[in-house]
């Protein structure tokens, strides 16, 4: 014991310390208190999502621009096409998709900066497994992601989508799913990159093509081989392809237009049925969270 | 809980320890970067409820010392304990019982000060009935209860880092780790810091273990481990290490330095070396010794300075050479050692 210590009760505290030390002991790691850890992780990404205002509307823009200008301008062209489907109707799952995607993959980047200006070493020093950490995050990610998906859902009517209770439903779920997946992408690409700058381009360089490959645009029958071996390979088709067939199941078209716009995706002539595929785009997702998770464990 | 007590007696709550059981206990302590040995195995403890102080210039080891401890950098020799945990073995049971203060700042400067001290508190699991009259207590003793609401990012540096202060105490750690809690504020501002730090000591009941290459600070300690070049080359109190020097320091500008050198060992027996500029060297009294100086020197003297020893000159005693030169020298080192360290991260 050193000679500075306090006897106990005969000192005399300073005067700015009136009232009577709270004790805190620290409990050893339980499953309480990774939940804890978990949730409090989630809830900062809440909390600055909700500070950041100007994300929530710019965010939208860009799916604005695809569904409405692209979708009005094109669907003049390709009206002869699409037998009477209205084109934003058509691309407007692909659409919801890409905006989750990219409010998924902004959420995730935060970890870079997190890194940069040091909180990450907070959290990293946590006596908290890193899982919990990870789990946080992404679910913090996939949160954000879906609110704005939720945002777009509400606008379904706009584009000829029917608020038939069950599609909504649908939609709300596998546009979940995605938010979740990317998100844990996200936050496994972030585990190696360091600066903002390369995070940016490297998910530029997998989102675009991951969107323009998986049929958001376009129905998935009848392509090149080059591009539906392409197309096959993109997990975001397993996303998109499952919302269409709920969205056009919900539609009054015609046998032609069912099988033309909403082909489904087929492995070498096998229908994939539209819960398999979210099942792969859950099992890409968990995959890919558990690198993250890995990835960091080993970080320090 | 109660197993958490009884498989460790050092986590008793506020019962006085056996002597034994010293806050830190670092033997034969290591750390390579490939060639670079950053930390060439040290031995010291720290005993509960001292401020204990590690002096040295930047690139000393310091920082890697302190980084071992806290769990962030796996040792590569010897062992250390903290709270009676070993650091390379037990690093959750570490991070529970310790306050980290880092350098840089480690909030979240979008959140309020307030919700950056709840993250803190959720993430070490405090008791959730504890969390608000504790982060009260903490922040009020740090002066920012009144700024709880505002953004960190509206802080001024000095708030930020007692803010940082307070969060790291949030858990009641046992130990408070701070590394350079002063650096890059303004001479206010330190002062105040170290008024919290002191006033932290008594209320707490914490042991504070920080570096600093502030001389100046370092004389807040209990005690000071003077670190150079990777090892601990003196360790005791201020007052100890100041009267073991036992000779005021004379630093004199003169018009040919090398002539006065070479005067001073011939006739004087005194062995004067250049320091920040100056011929520099110690001598008992020298407030007498000037005049005789000015008598006898035979090279022309421009100015002449005496000063009381300082820590300073405890430094300059064992190391041969004053903290401001070692560091330019560790500087270049440094920023050598630093990118081998990023790159094998």
């Amino acid at each position: 014991m050193a000679s500075t210590a306090v006897p106990t009760g005969s000192a005399t505290p300073p005067p700015s310390l009136t009232h009577q030390i709270a004790a805190v002991r620290v409990p050893r790691s339980s499953l309480r208190s990774e939940l804890r850890a978990v949730k409090v992780v989630w809830q900062r990404e809440l909390i600055r999502f909700t500070k950041d205002r100007l994300r929530i509307v710019t965010s939208l823009v860009q799916p604005f621009l695809f569904l409405f200008v692209l979708g009005t301008g094109l669907s003049r062209l390709a009206s002869a096409g699409t037998h009477g489907v209205n084109l934003r109707t058509f691309v407007y799952p692909g659409v919801l998709c890409m905006a989750v995607m990219f409010i998924a993959i902004f959420s995730a980047a935060s970890i870079v900066w997190d890194r940069e200006f040091g909180f990450l070493r907070e959290m990293m020093v946590a006596p908290v497994r890193r899982s919990s950490l990870v789990i946080g995050k992404c679910l913090g990610g996939a949160t954000v992601a879906a609110f704005e998906g939720v945002i777009l859902i509400c606008l379904a009517g706009l584009v000829g989508v029917p608020y038939a209770p069950i599609l909504l439903l649908e939609i709300f779920g596998l546009q979940l799913l995605v938010a979740f997946s990317i998100t844990a992408f996200g936050v496994m690409a972030a585990a190696r990159v360091r600066q903002m700058q390369s995070f940016m381009a490297l998910t530029q360089m997998i989102i675009l093509p991951m969107y323009f490959l998986s049929g958001a645009l376009f129905p998935v029958s009848g392509l090149p081989q080059w591009l539906a071996i392409l197309n096959r390979l993109d997990p975001l088709t397993y996303a998109v392809d499952p919302m269409r067939r709920a969205v056009f199941a919900h539609l009054k078209i015609s046998a032609v237009a069912r099988h033309l716009l909403d082909p489904g995706v087929t492995w070498w002539g096998w229908h994939l049925p539209g819960l398999f595929e979210a099942g792969v785009v859950a099992l890409l997702g968990l995959l890919m969270l558990s690198i993250a998770i890995f990835e960091f464990s080993r970080i320090e | 809980m109660s197993a958490a007590t009884s498989a460790n007696g050092a986590t008793a709550t506020l019962a006085p320890e056996p002597s034994d059981s010293a806050a830190v206990v670092v033997r034969g302590l290591e750390k390579r970067y490939g060639e670079i040995e950053a930390v060439r195995g040290i031995d010291f403890d720290v005993e509960r409820g001292e401020i204990f102080g590690f002096l040295g210039p930047n690139g000393a080891g310091k920082s890697t010392t302190i980084s071992m401890l806290c769990t962030l950098v796996l040792p590569t020799g010897g062992y250390a304990r903290v709270a009676g945990h070993d650091v390379a073995h037990d690093r959750d049971a570490v991070r529970r019982n310790i306050g980290l203060v880092f350098q840089d700042t480690t909030l979240d400067g979008y959140l309020s000060a307030e919700q950056n001290m709840r993250l803190h508190a959720e993430l070490y699991g405090v008791p959730r009935e504890l969390v608000g009259p504790r982060m009260q207590q903490v922040m009020e003793m740090v002066g920012l209860w009144e700024r709880r609401k505002s953004a960190v990012n509206t802080f001024s540096g000095g708030m930020k880092r007692r803010l940082e202060i307070a969060r790291g105490l949030m858990h009641s750690p046992r130990v408070l780790f701070l590394d350079e809690p002063t650096v890059g504020l303004d001479p206010q501002t330190r002062a105040s810091i170290w008024a919290y730090i002191s006033e932290l000591k008594v209320a707490e009941d914490i042991t504070i273990f920080l570096t600093t290459h502030y001389m100046d600070e370092a004389e807040n300690c209990d005690r000071i481990a003077i670190m150079d070049k990777g090892k601990i080359v003196v360790l005791d109190t201020p007052e100890a290490l100041k009267a073991a020097v036992g000779k005021d320091r004379v630093q004199i500008h003169t018009d040919d330095d090398g002539a006065a050198i070479a005067a001073l060992e011939r006739d004087f027996n005194i062995k004067a070396q250049m320091a920040e500029g100056a011929v520099t060297f110690g001598v008992p009294g020298g407030e007498q010794f000037v005049p005789r100086l000015f008598a006898e020197l035979g090279v022309p003297i421009r100015s002449v300075s005496v000063s009381r020893p300082s820590l300073d000159d405890v430094f300059m005693l064992h190391t041969g050479s004053t903290i401001r030169d070692a560091e330019e020298d560790a500087a270049t080192n440094q920023l050598r050692t630093m990118a081998r360290a990023f790159g094998r991260r």
